[in-house]
């Protein structure tokens, strides 16, 4: 995973709430096999409109989206991650997210941060009003930065620890093997097996 | 203080506590699709791990595979690359794999429950949303991304921080023709999509105590449209009586044993929730959706709401939205709008109780001129059982289109079954989000008794209405 520590770049303003997943991308391009190549299935229902946000000239290039309340619910599908970082996306600021696609974000190094709508509707504001507006997204500092407002936000230590140092979590786990093995041989034996 | 049904589970799986607040999670049981999954095998091969107990991990084929000529390959050749590599990748892993065609194959969510597999105090997880349904047995069941599955299929393990408790009470008993979907299209409607954030829901109170086994899992699946990581109902007697002669599941005295364990699974009286929600059962009625996510419902005899109804200026802009997409007027009733697709499907309602709900309202009938009825059983199993009973008939008589294998069909849409742009479905489905079941396609979730009244009446309609 590339680490995340502090990133600067132009903004996205996204007014919608309750963008789910299907909108992120469409379930017909989600039966590629790979994890890269979805740049262009990203919100791919609505890039034939020429008014909406990723169209416009001034958010070509935006590498900070800023949605409204709950963006990434519904379906589990990791592609909505893979296709926001391979259109060039960092980071998603909102004030809230659908659970899974928070989870699954963390563990690619998209980094979404939550702030109070307040905050958000600021950075829509400052974006909009010129979209050249450098928006700051501060891992190290915990801090979203954009036209003299300074935000900030929260996240587990453990998560920022892992997105600092673009540590693998599985072998993070696997570290703990011994205590797998010991959980392991208290399992009750009527637990069912596949096979 | 006592403990939740949910924190029980949880707190008999942990493997370890990490200093910082998170814990190490055992999983009991790894649901894969072929969605989902390709890129989690190939994620092990690059780091040279393997599949730590391909014993608690079982395969099924349901998300793009086809519901007829399944004799014949996927036409979509990213599809069939998919199904292709989930029999390399489990074969390659030695996990087990429900097949196309095989008599075990189905929809992930129905057939761990028809097969024994989910039972009471498990952990469960499954690269899918809908995982919230095996929570019905009081399992811990919860849907997880490509890079978690990955991480399972190494580990066994998820490290996670303990989830928030929402306690929802159903008290009453359902009127006659108000189903589970109804209720927990009510309970959407009420707490708003975002609702059940970050919590376990636990369903409780006299109407869920009523609720067969195959009710509680449309329920639980449909916690996830609440915005909860999981739904649970703590196990009793009709638990029992569903769990008792499956495959696997313990017998004699160790079946006795086992009935101790579950029944002591259950909130204690003076367990503390984050959050509690009592509805009121006997004052619900079948509900509808008009819009683009599951709150955005109304009961059946409701009309379509204006903007200027919702305070909340977010709420109102989504509604406005949301009309434009589903070419919805204000004011309209409900059962007014027409419809020319109904699809019975899906692992919210495609089990053998929903095929006989469907049954009961066509037997006798014939569906619209006009409207396409298509039907989907949930596991080749529930297929069987549906033949077995004569369902298959009164469907062709109903002139409805009963398809031949099982899957998610026109509820994911990533295989054939998609609406053309503009038209308009009744679902028994999960999601009416913006082109779910196809491209400018429109969906209103429905029951399945509803479903089968609205194919009759060509309009959004209950059984009572015929």
């Amino acid at each position: 995973m590339r680490p995340f520590t502090v990133h600067t770049g132009t903004a996205a303003p996204l007014r919608r709430s309750n963008v789910d997943t299907d909108q992120i991308i469409p379930a017909r391009f989600c039966v590629r096999s790979t994890r890269s190549g979805h740049a262009d299935s990203l919100f791919a229902d609505w890039r034939d409109d020429p008014g909406f946000v990723l169209n416009r000239p001034g958010h070509r290039g935006a590498t900070v989206l800023v949605a409204g309340n709950d963006f990434g619910i519904g379906s589990s599908r990791e592609y909505a991650v893979w296709a926001l970082q391979d259109y060039g996306f960092r980071a998603v600021i909102a004030p809230r997210y659908g659970d899974i696609f928070r989870e699954n974000s963390l563990l690619n190094g998209l980094l979404t941060v939550t702030v109070p709508i307040e905050a958000v509707e600021e950075i829509w504001a400052a974006v909009e009003a010129d979209p050249a507006e450098p928006v700051t997204v501060d891992l190290e500092r915990l801090q979203v930065r954009c036209a003299g407002n300074v935000t900030a936000f929260d996240l587990d230590p453990d998560v920022r620890e892992r997105l600092l140092h673009g540590l693998d979590a599985i072998a993070m786990t696997l570290r703990e093997e011994e205590l797998i093995v010991r959980y392991e041989a208290s399992r009750h034996p009527a637990l069912p097996t596949t096979r | 203080m006592g403990s939740t049904l949910a924190q029980k589970v949880w707190d008999s799986h942990v493997v370890h506590r990490v200093a910082t607040g998170s814990d190490l999670i055992y999983v009991d049981l790894h649901l894969l699709h072929e969605v989902n999954t390709p890129q989690a095998f190939d994620g092990l091969r690059a780091a040279g791990r393997g599949v730590r107990r391909p014993d608690l991990t079982l395969g099924t084929e349901d998300h793009n595979t086809p519901t007829i000529g399944i004799d014949r390959p996927i036409r979509d050749l990213d599809g069939r690359r998919q199904s292709e590599l989930m029999r390399r990748n489990c074969a390659e892993f030695g996990i087990p794999l429900h097949r196309l065609g095989d008599p075990g194959q189905g929809i992930v969510h129905v057939i761990g429950p028809e097969q024994g597999l989910s039972r009471p105090g498990m952990t469960i997880v499954c690269c899918d949303s809908h995982t919230t349904t095996h929570g019905a047995f009081g399992a811990l069941a919860f849907g997880i991304g490509a890079s978690q599955v990955e991480h399972v299929l190494a580990t066994q393990t998820l490290q996670l921080r303990r989830f928030k408790d929402l306690d929802i009470t159903v008290t009453g008993r359902l009127p006659d023709g108000v189903t589970a979907k109804d209720l927990v299209l009510a309970l959407i409607a009420t707490i708003g999509t975002a609702g059940g954030q970050g919590h376990v829901i636990e369903y409780r109170g006299a109407a869920v105590a009523d609720l067969s086994m195959e009710s509680r899992m449309t329920l639980c699946n449909m916690s996830v449209e609440a915005g909860a990581r999981a739904g649970m109902v703590a196990p009793d007697a009709t638990t029992l009586a569903y769990l008792r002669g499956r495959p696997g599941v313990p017998q004699g005295a160790a079946w006795d044993a086992a009935v101790r364990g579950w029944t002591a699974l259950r909130s204690d009286p003076d367990a503390r929730f984050d959050t509690s929600v009592v509805i009121d059962g006997a004052a619900l009625h079948p509900y509808v959706s008009w819009g683009t996510n599951p709150a955005q419902s109304v009961p059946i005899g409701g009309r379509v709401p204006a903007p200027a109804d919702f305070a909340d200026p977010e709420e109102s802009a989504a509604a406005r939205r949301a009309l434009d997409y589903m070419a919805l007027q204000p004011g309209t009733p409900m059962r007014d709008v027409p419809i020319d697709t109904v699809f019975v499907g899906s692992c919210t309602n495609s089990r053998i109780e929903d095929l006989r709900a469907t049954a009961d309202v066509l037997r006798g009938r014939r569906v619209a001129d006009g409207l396409h009825m298509m039907i989907v059983a949930g596991s080749a199993a529930v297929r069987r059982q549906a033949v077995a009973e004569g369902l298959d008939r009164v469907f062709a008589e109903a002139g409805a289109d009963f398809r031949a294998a099982a899957g998610c069909s026109m509820c994911a849409a990533l295989n054939e079954d998609r609406l053309q742009p503009g038209q308009r479905a009744a679902s028994t489905t999960n999601r009416n989000f913006e082109g779910r079941q196809g491209k400018g396609a429109r969906t209103h979730i429905v029951s399945p008794p509803v479903a089968a009244a609205t194919a009759i009446a060509g309009r959004l309609a209950a059984p009572a209405d015929l």
